[in-house]
């Protein structure tokens, strides 16, 4: 059995280079790589997908803070609108909060000076539940405290997402379950599809967020 | 010597909507143009500074005076 140096005289030539060079091949190669792995990452786009679920006030505010700021860092954005997440996107955005079995809550007025403001008021369930109107209320303050703290309504957050292209997607089956029609959303739902079609879009992602 | 070609008021707004209105501006803008940026919302120091990293635009200079910011940063 013959060597291949002594079939290909140019392999030869190459096997001696190697021997004497090898080391110096490699610490190039290694160098190289690297330069090259850290070039392509800092290239990359990065993207975020977000399966947005909830359709409270309260809960619409972080996908369309990240969607929108992810957007305003170059990144690409799709969110995934399903269940009660399909509010996110009706033409009439009437999202209410509820402080009624959420002792996260803080219950706070809007008004007044610092020390009243600062002030969480300890209204019972059983209290919260009996008067009427409480959530609306309750939805009117959190408004209010939003607009005196210079942070942004629902609507604007949404509006920024569609300046920034992202790609909003909604759940045809929830829209089948709730007895909706495609006309009660805004036109720029790009697209009506289900678990099968965004999941594929979840895995390419650099983040992924369940909200 | 750097000619400050826009000016944006960020006052009185909260996160996000600094980094949204000034991805707006930088959008309009030419390269090497700069931006001045004003605000009052303390996490912008840290917002600015990332946001120009990912973006690769650069962060000039990031002041503070009392409760306001002022960022300078060039588009690349």
């Amino acid at each position: 059995m013959s060597t291949i140096a002594e079939v290909i005289p140019s392999a030869r030539l190459s096997q001696d280079l190697f021997q004497k060079h090898g080391p110096a091949l490699d610490a190039w190669f290694d160098e190289r790589f690297a330069k090259k792995t850290q070039e392509l990452e800092e290239n990359k786009t990065r993207s975020l997908a977000i399966i947005a679920t909830k359709g409270t006030m309260d809960w619409a505010y972080p996908p369309f803070i990240l969607a929108s700021t992810a957007s305003a860092l170059g990144w690409d954005v799709s969110v995934f609108f399903t269940f009660y997440g399909l509010e996110l996107l009706k033409k009439d955005l009437h999202l209410e909060v509820s402080p009624l079995g959420n002792p996260g809550m803080p219950m706070k007025m809007p008004f007044g000076p610092k020390w009243f403001k600062g002030i969480n008021w300890n209204v019972p369930n059983l209290v919260m539940a009996g008067l009427p109107g409480f959530e609306k209320m309750a939805t009117g303050m959190m408004k209010q405290t939003v607009k005196n703290n210079g942070v942004a309504t629902i609507a604007e957050l949404r509006e920024a997402c569609i300046e920034g292209g992202v790609n909003l997607v909604a759940c045809q089956m929830t829209v089948d379950l709730f007895g909706y029609t495609h006309g009660d959303f805004i036109p720029e739902v790009k697209d009506w599809i289900g678990a099968a079609t965004f999941l594929p879009i979840a895995q390419q992602s650099d983040v992924c967020l369940f909200i | 010597m750097t000619t400050l070609r826009q000016e944006l008021d960020a006052r009185g707004l909260n996160c996000p909507l600094p980094i949204l209105r000034v991805k707006k501006a930088i959008t309009t803008m030419s390269h090497g143009q700069v931006l001045r940026v004003l605000a009052t919302d303390p996490g912008s120091v840290k917002d600015f500074d990332a946001f120009c990293k990912q973006t690769g635009n650069e962060l000039l200079a990031s002041e503070h005076n009392g409760s306001e910011y002022a960022f300078l940063i060039r588009k690349n």
